[in-house]
């Protein structure tokens, strides 16, 4: 899918600067390099297997399914992995990489402290030192996961400039890996950045539509006739779709955040409100001013409140591929409680975000039809915020 | 002879950075003055980014304070276009890809043409992205500036190759802001681009005393200093015009003593 200079259509590219662009190279040559070998590709399953619990369910929402009326409803249950969430995927493959490249130390980012807290797992199983910036916002709403972090073992970094929050943590762990790049990888935690990137981390996470194909094959016999995930930089949608993307048959839907609304500046939903533009190593859709100046976005979503999205959704948009919707705070919220309630699921908030499309469209489509949600991640984290957002004074 | 070339002739060039509208465009109108009456062969004018990601916390804390008071890119080319007739020296903006792309290319180049600037710096836009930047900069005979850093290697001969105007020398690994010693064997970089090209080299990151500037100065063909500036603007305001000029001016002095 990718071209030769790293680019879905117009999008992507490597826009960072000359003193990262050997690290890059380099990266990209033992990518090429490993992902063709048998032994790497070995260990990498054993790590899936054995380590993150793959494969993850696909499990029949019957209750939900017959509740709403409509299309038949599955959930991939990446919530059920080891950490939590889809992030351990593309962190044992970086992380398993950058040990074979020789590197020694993993830099990442975080927001709501997911990849933060897959990076730290997978840098204490493999002797690696680990260093996590963080938005020293996100630091206070996310408490329990700095504290996660540290007890792996990882040195978390809060950060203080720009908006202090995801955009800011990725700026800063790009500007850190600038001052050091022979011991160190830089584990990116989204389909987004310079090439490859983008490319690498769509790779690790297609595991998740391998499975699915594989396992609605075995328990239906054919394709879905949706399939649909949460977008925010956007691994785990690209994760979803990569291997439906030739199944034309096959609709891919993107669920982004809206936050308060897409016609207010409270958003973060980048398709629905960005434009083209050049940013964090990438030309892709961005939320942006009229003079370029990167818009601070809003979501109730820690992991979803980015003002970009990966090249390849932004391309997979051009052609018209995939759909992308946008899906409000208080959509989100109400999502989260009813599949709590009807599956006894609780599902993070991102992840209610495609939850809570499917409520909406499941009703208009025929018992025949099937719908695949993926669950990104669990919500045990999200609860005490979602418990304030209901007028609950709880704290974790 | 481009005009960017005329600031190296037969001189080790001196030059300065500012981000314009820190704390007001009136006093940048002011340093730009000052800089030019102490010295300065050739001026770095930046235009602020929300996100600056090569930039150490002097530069970012200038480009938020400038956005805070709502400099937008086009306040910017019109106090350029109000201090052209002033300043004479060659001037280049130093920006990030966003705020030219956005913009449109052709309009900004067709702008920065029609106000008498010479170049650009985009330290988010390498060797391999450049050519959507310089054709159209060329178009309007605009140098773009390339960058060479400590990590570049083999990469060097390629991009000196292409390069324009002067190229840019990152003394160091990391982002802007002043250090205490320069590690990085700048002497080779040089001898490396030497080869290639005779497009003037001047280094920047982390300069911040006469003796670093002279010494960077003697081994290339001239020393950018950016953070060791803004700080002074930073400290002083709107009467940070007369400290960057005697500041500027003690840079100068030590050039002419080596």
């Amino acid at each position: 899918m990718t071209n030769k200079n790293g680019r879905f259509g117009v999008h992507g590219g490597q826009y960072i600067p000359e003193t990262l662009m050997n690290a890059v190279i380099e990266l990209e040559k033992a990518y090429n390099h490993y992902k063709n070998d048998p032994e790497f590709n070995r260990e990498l399953k054993e790590l899936f297997d054995e380590y993150a619990g793959r494969p993850s369910r696909l499990y029949y929402a019957e209750k939900m399914t017959k509740d709403l009326g409509g299309a038949k409803i599955y959930l991939k249950r990446e919530d059920l992995n080891h950490t939590g969430s889809h992030k351990i995927n593309n962190v044992l493959g970086q992380a398993l990489l950058a040990k074979k490249m020789g590197k020694t130390r993993l830099i990442a980012e975080t927001g709501a402290g997911q990849h933060g807290v897959a990076t730290a797992t997978a840098a204490a199983l493999m002797g690696m030192e680990c260093v996590v910036f963080m938005g020293e916002e996100d630091t206070k709403r996310q408490a329990l996961n700095v504290y996660r972090m540290r007890l792996l073992g990882a040195e978390v970094i809060p950060v203080t400039s720009g908006t202090a929050t995801l955009k800011d943590a990725v700026s800063e762990a790009m500007r850190e890996w600038t001052s050091r790049i022979d011991d160190t990888h830089y584990c990116l935690g989204s389909v987004m950045g310079p090439h490859p990137f983008p490319t690498i981390v769509r790779d690790f996470q297609s595991v998740i539509s391998k499975e699915i194909k594989e396992q609605i094959l075995a328990k239906e016999g054919r394709l879905p006739d949706v399939v649909m995930a949460c977008v925010g930089g956007g691994s785990n949608a690209i994760g979803t779709f990569y291997n439906f993307i030739e199944d034309k048959d096959v609709k891919l839907i993107g669920c982004e955040a809206a936050g308060r609304g897409i016609d207010t500046f409270e958003t973060a939903a980048t398709i629905n409100t960005g434009k083209l533009g050049i940013f964090h190593g990438m030309k892709s859709y961005f939320c942006q001013d009229e003079y370029g100046q990167i818009a601070p976005v809003y979501s109730i979503s820690a992991g979803l409140d980015y003002p970009g999205i990966g090249p390849e959704h932004a391309n997979l948009h051009d052609t018209g591929r995939a759909q992308y919707v946008p899906v409000t705070d208080d959509e989100a919220v109400n999502a989260f409680e009813y599949l709590s309630k009807t599956e006894g699921i609780i599902p993070a908030i991102e992840s209610a975000h495609a939850v809570a499309h499917a409520m909406k469209i499941a009703p208009t489509m025929s018992k025949d039809e099937i719908i695949v949600i993926t669950i990104s991640g669990r919500g045990d984290k999200d609860c005490a915020a979602i418990a304030r957002y209901r007028g609950e004074d709880i704290h974790e | 002879m481009s005009k960017i070339a005329e600031a190296f002739n037969n001189k080790k060039a001196f030059i300065p950075f500012v981000t314009c509208g820190d704390p007001d465009l009136e006093t940048t109108k002011k340093i730009l003055s000052e800089l030019q009456k102490n010295g300065a062969d050739l001026i770095e004018l930046g235009i602020p980014f929300s996100d600056p990601t090569a930039e150490g916390p002097v530069i970012q804390g200038a480009n938020i304070r400038a956005l805070k008071n709502g400099i937008t890119t086009d306040d910017i080319f019109k106090m350029v276009e109000e201090v052209r007739g002033e300043i004479t020296v060659p001037m280049v903006f130093m920006t990030y890809a966003n705020v030219i792309f956005s913009y449109g290319m052709d309009r900004f180049f067709e702008k920065c043409q029609k106000i008498g600037m010479d170049g650009v710096i985009l330290p988010d836009v390498p060797f391999e992205e450049k050519e959507e930047f310089d054709e159209v900069a060329a178009k309007y005979g605009i140098d773009f500036i390339s960058m060479v850093a400590p990590t570049s290697d083999d990469r060097i001969a390629t991009i000196a190759a292409q390069a324009k105007g002067f190229i840019y020398i990152v003394s160091s690994l990391g982002v802007t802001g002043t250090r205490s010693t320069i590690s990085t064997n700048v002497k080779e970089l040089v001898e490396k681009i030497r080869k290639v090209t005779d497009v003037p080299c001047a280094v920047g990151f982390g300069i911040s005393t006469p003796e670093q500037a002279s010494r960077m100065a003697e081994i290339s063909d001239g020393a950018i200093v950016g953070s060791a500036i803004v700080r002074i603007i930073a400290e002083n305001g709107k009467d940070a015009p007369s400290h960057v000029g005697e500041f500027v001016k003690n840079m100068k002095s030590a050039y002419k003593a080596s």
